[in-house]
């Protein structure tokens, strides 16, 4: 982890992680340095996973509610068939993009691997949770941690990391629908039908889990900004430059 | 029992010629997807293999399969395929009645133990031991036990006795369930539909009958050969799907147009059935030939499965019922105007507290 500070960081000014990954700043009167948390996978990662999000909802919307009707001959058109090709193509993005992140959870360090593993089982975990609600409440005290505070760690593994998945499985296996039966699309996928129900069914728990993610942007965006206003330590162009900086 | 007569033996003797029942072979052939040479199968099979027995029997149910079924409609099915199987008991159809037709049920269950064909149309109510279907003067759902315990397959006409359709649909007072709740040791063919197409039918027979085996089923045991493929895979107005030209009023000019149906709530997507390649009556037509969507008859939940123009399900148990998107929109609305309270209790709040400039850790006011 030599990477996690920069060299230009005197030892004394360095910020430590605690449990929990809670940030250990330095004494009274020590400007604390900069922290390396977000390798430059996980931004790309970050970033195409936001644009794609953003194609997804706004074809998908479509997909559901097509726009009016157009008129003349069919053969004219092909609005409605590039509409559902955007949103596979970016939905092929998000998948791989999903896979490959989940390599850097095996390689990538700790903070690669946090919102993908919760301690469930760990009593101090959940206090740190309810501290973080009494924050969020506007009762307590701000707290600094490296990667994620617990409640956003919790938030993105419950209603980011497991919706998606739910999306990514459902979408594939409605994809494979359309290449049919004897595809190998629906070799893999396909059991998503035997799991979750018919055809409806599963396109209820896309739509279901995609407004779960939907909510969770709201929020997620929300709170950066305002982690970014009101914390000591830099939370929007953490995602952007890797490094987490003190004021 | 004498040796049982084969199809052809049938045929022959009811004076229908043999060019007529070659082209009954190629077309059956054709129907289930089969290479020409197939035809040849089919009439060796025929010719020679002697006529598989059937036991057709009825659970609660409509009777429109069976209303299906006797107009099959290519030009032999009609009398064919019901001679082509022995069919040995179908209480809706047979001349025999009382103690004739329920002996007619254990002699085939004692000279062809393991060899016959179980059809099971309709479906049996487990509610108060049984007793919302008492024919024959016991429970169905004992009869449709014993009968199945020595069938060498079992096929589930329709939604009802594959899926539960309209009696299981909730509350389900009678406790209805689809059979393979009941039948759980023996292969069962699912043909879904309200009815099923009778081609589709009469098709799955034919198969069994040729090769002696079931045909090849999907995940939830219907055959892929008529169930491959949902109704929007081929319908004839997919091009309008693809363009974006779509009927959005049943009395609009895409409806008149021939538009697709998506938007007035079509099942099309989400239904997988032969309908818009078999068609109906003779090939005649199908629902969205006639400029109504697909109702999704042959899928699991038929009637659960939210409103019939409508493309998503509905949740419940909300109170008042809503589907995804609502729920999820409402949603959405209440945390936006969450955020919007709480960035102004925020904002309150800094202007208490005067951050954003570098300050020592001490000094920050919390």
């Amino acid at each position: 982890m030599s990477k996690m500070y920069h060299p230009s960081t005197p030892l004394p000014s360095r910020v430590r992680e605690g449990h929990f990954g809670e940030a250990i700043l330095p004494p009274a009167g020590v400007q604390p340095g900069p922290v390396y948390v977000y390798d430059a996978a996980i931004r790309l990662w970050h970033w195409v996973t936001f644009l794609a999000i953003i194609v997804l909802c706004v074809t998908g919307y479509f997909i559901a509610s097509p726009p009016p009707s157009l008129g003349g001959e069919a053969h004219e058109h092909y609005l409605f068939g590039w509409i559902r090709f955007t949103h596979f193509a970016a939905g092929m993005i998000l998948g791989v993009a999903f896979v490959l992140r989940l390599y850097r959870v095996l390689v990538g360090g700790k903070h690669a691997r946090q919102i993908f593993w919760i301690p469930f089982w760990s009593l101090s975990w959940w206090k740190e949770i309810f501290e973080e609600v009494r924050w969020y409440l506007i009762i307590g005290k701000p707290k600094e941690y490296v990667g994620h505070n617990p409640l956003a760690h919790f938030a993105m593994f419950f209603m980011f990391v497991l919706p998606m998945l739910v999306l990514l499985f459902t979408g594939f296996a409605l994809y494979s629908e359309g290449t049919g039966v004897h595809t190998v699309w629906y070799t893999w996928f396909g059991w998503v039908f035997r799991v979750l129900g018919d055809s409806m069914t599963v396109r209820t728990w896309h739509h279901a889990a995609m407004w779960v993610v939907i909510l969770f942007s709201m929020v997620h965006m929300y709170m950066a900004i305002r982690e970014d206003m009101t914390h000591r330590q830099t939370t929007i162009s953490a995602m952007v430059s890797g490094w987490r900086f003190y004021r | 029992m004498g040796r049982q007569e084969t199809f052809y033996e049938l045929i022959r003797r009811q004076g229908i010629s043999r060019r007529n029942f070659l082209k009954f072979c190629s077309l059956s052939a054709a129907s289930l997807g089969l290479a020409p040479h197939f035809a040849g199968k089919i009439a060796h099979a025929m010719e020679t293999k002697p006529r598989v027995p059937v036991l057709w029997l009825h659970g609660l149910e409509c009777t429109c399969c069976t209303e299906s079924f006797i107009r099959s409609a290519h030009p032999l099915a009609k009398d064919v395929i019901l001679s082509m199987v022995s069919l040995d008991y179908d209480d809706t159809i047979m001349a025999a009645a009382g103690h004739q037709a329920e002996q007619a049920v254990a002699d085939i269950m004692r000279d062809y133990k393991g060899q016959y064909i179980l059809a099971v149309e309709g479906n049996p109510p487990l509610g108060n031991d049984g007793t919302f279907c008492i024919p024959g003067g016991r429970p169905f759902v004992e009869k449709l036990k014993e009968v199945a315990a020595d069938a060498a397959a079992v096929i589930a006409w329709g939604s009802c006795a594959s899926w539960g359709c309209v009696q299981a649909a909730k509350p389900n007072p009678t406790t209805a369930v689809p059979i393979h709740k009941v039948i759980t040791d023996k292969p069962i063919i699912k043909v879904p539909g309200c009815p099923p197409i009778a081609e589709v039918m009469t098709g799955v027979i034919t198969f069994y009958v040729t090769f002696g085996e079931l045909p090849a089923l999907d995940r939830q045991g219907r055959p892929l050969m008529f169930y491959g493929q949902r109704v929007h895979d081929k319908c004839y107005r997919r091009g309008h799907f693809d363009a974006g030209q779509f009927s959005e009023k049943f009395d609009d000019f895409g409806a008149r147009a021939g538009y697709c149906l998506y938007k007035v709530g079509c099942r099309g997507p989400t239904t997988y059935n032969a309908c818009s390649t078999t068609r109906w009556n003779e090939g005649v037509s199908f629902p969205i030939g006639s400029g109504h969507g697909c109702l999704g008859c042959s899928e699991p939940d038929f009637w659960d499965n939210g409103p019939f123009y409508d493309r998503l399900e509905t949740f419940p148990q909300f109170g008042a019922e809503a589907s995804a998107d609502r729920i999820g929109a409402a949603a959405a609305a209440i945390v936006g105007v969450g955020i919007a309270a709480h960035a102004g209790l925020t904002a309150l709040r800094q202007a208490k507290v005067k951050p954003n400039k570098p300050v020592a850790a001490d000094e920050r006011v919390v």
